[in-house]
């Protein structure tokens, strides 16, 4: 595959997109661990209750964590300059969460050739999840 | 409503290390399937010297104390009524298995919409390694749910 480089990514052009399998609550049992983020509102229905939540959901950063698998798979991390979203809905169990991004704006910053994306993690409906922008540096 | 003489509150700084196998775990548990970040040898491949932290993942490892919701606390904020807003990173350089990264927070804004039914947190956190170089800034925005 020819790295991808300044002069031959367009404005409009879009990152192939990511779909994961369903959030299952084993997914959320294993993202508690490994993240270390053991809030019972993920992973303890009867915590999630008692605080007026009728199930447990997803974890905000675990579709994080999907968005940027949709960024280094796009380029090296290290290309990654800076990373931001905004979560816009819960994500319950059973969804699969779908992550786009486009590019948005070509630009020069910090003495580097970067673009910056438009990106966004959807559930099965369509519903926004999470929605924000990444700058990737570019040789 | 949280007092607001919290803002600015400085949080005692912490290190954690960043463990092989833990990432492999966050690999597994994130779909993950790059070898990159799996396989030494292929994270080798690719420049780095041993298996690279993935963008999210410094967020983690902020965790790694023995109270980590001790901000919370502190603020008088239950854990059940929050929920994550934002979150921005800003990259410095990429961390791999092996370093150690010192994370220096501090509650930089509260404030509240919706006659105080949402009140917002605003936290920022600087993570640098060993040489006291900057890894990246983190900036989380914690909403309460009053109402």
């Amino acid at each position: 595959m020819t790295p991808l480089t300044f002069d031959t990514v367009a404005v409009g052009d879009e990152l192939p997109e990511l779909v994961t399998e369903p959030i299952s609550r084993t997914t959320l049992a294993l993202y508690a661990g490994a993240s270390g983020d053991h809030n019972p509102i993920h992973i303890d229905i009867d915590f999630a209750k008692t605080h007026g939540m009728p199930d447990v959901f997803a974890h905000g950063m675990l579709s994080m964590a999907y968005l940027a698998r949709l960024l280094t798979n796009w380029v090296p991390q290290e290309q990654i300059k800076t990373y931001h979203v905004r979560f816009a809905a819960i994500t319950q169990v059973g969804e699969r969460i779908r992550c786009t991004g486009k590019v948005v704006e070509k630009l020069e910053q910090d003495g580097e050739k970067r673009v910056r994306l438009d990106i966004q993690a959807a559930g099965d409906n369509g519903e926004i999840k999470l929605a924000g922008d990444a700058v990737i540096a570019l040789l | 409503m949280i007092d607001r003489k919290h803002i600015g509150l400085e949080l005692p700084p912490h290190t954690a290390e960043i463990e092989k196998g833990r990432l492999r775990f966050f690999a597994k548990a994130t779909g993950q399937t790059d070898p990159v970040y799996t396989d030494e040898d292929a994270a080798i491949a690719a420049g780095h010297p041993s298996l690279p932290a993935p963008p999210t993942f410094l967020f983690c490892l902020d965790m790694e104390v023995p109270n980590p919701f001790a901000m919370l606390d502190r603020l008088g904020v239950e854990l059940g009524k929050i929920l994550h807003g934002e979150q921005t990173f800003t990259y410095y350089k990429t961390v791999c298995a092996g370093d150690r990264v010192t994370y220096r927070s501090r509650v930089a804004d509260i404030f509240d919409k919706k006659d105080g039914a949402l009140e917002f947190i605003i936290k920022e956190t600087a993570v640098t390694d060993e040489d006291e170089r900057k890894v990246a800034d983190l900036k989380s925005v914690i909403v309460v749910r009053n109402a």
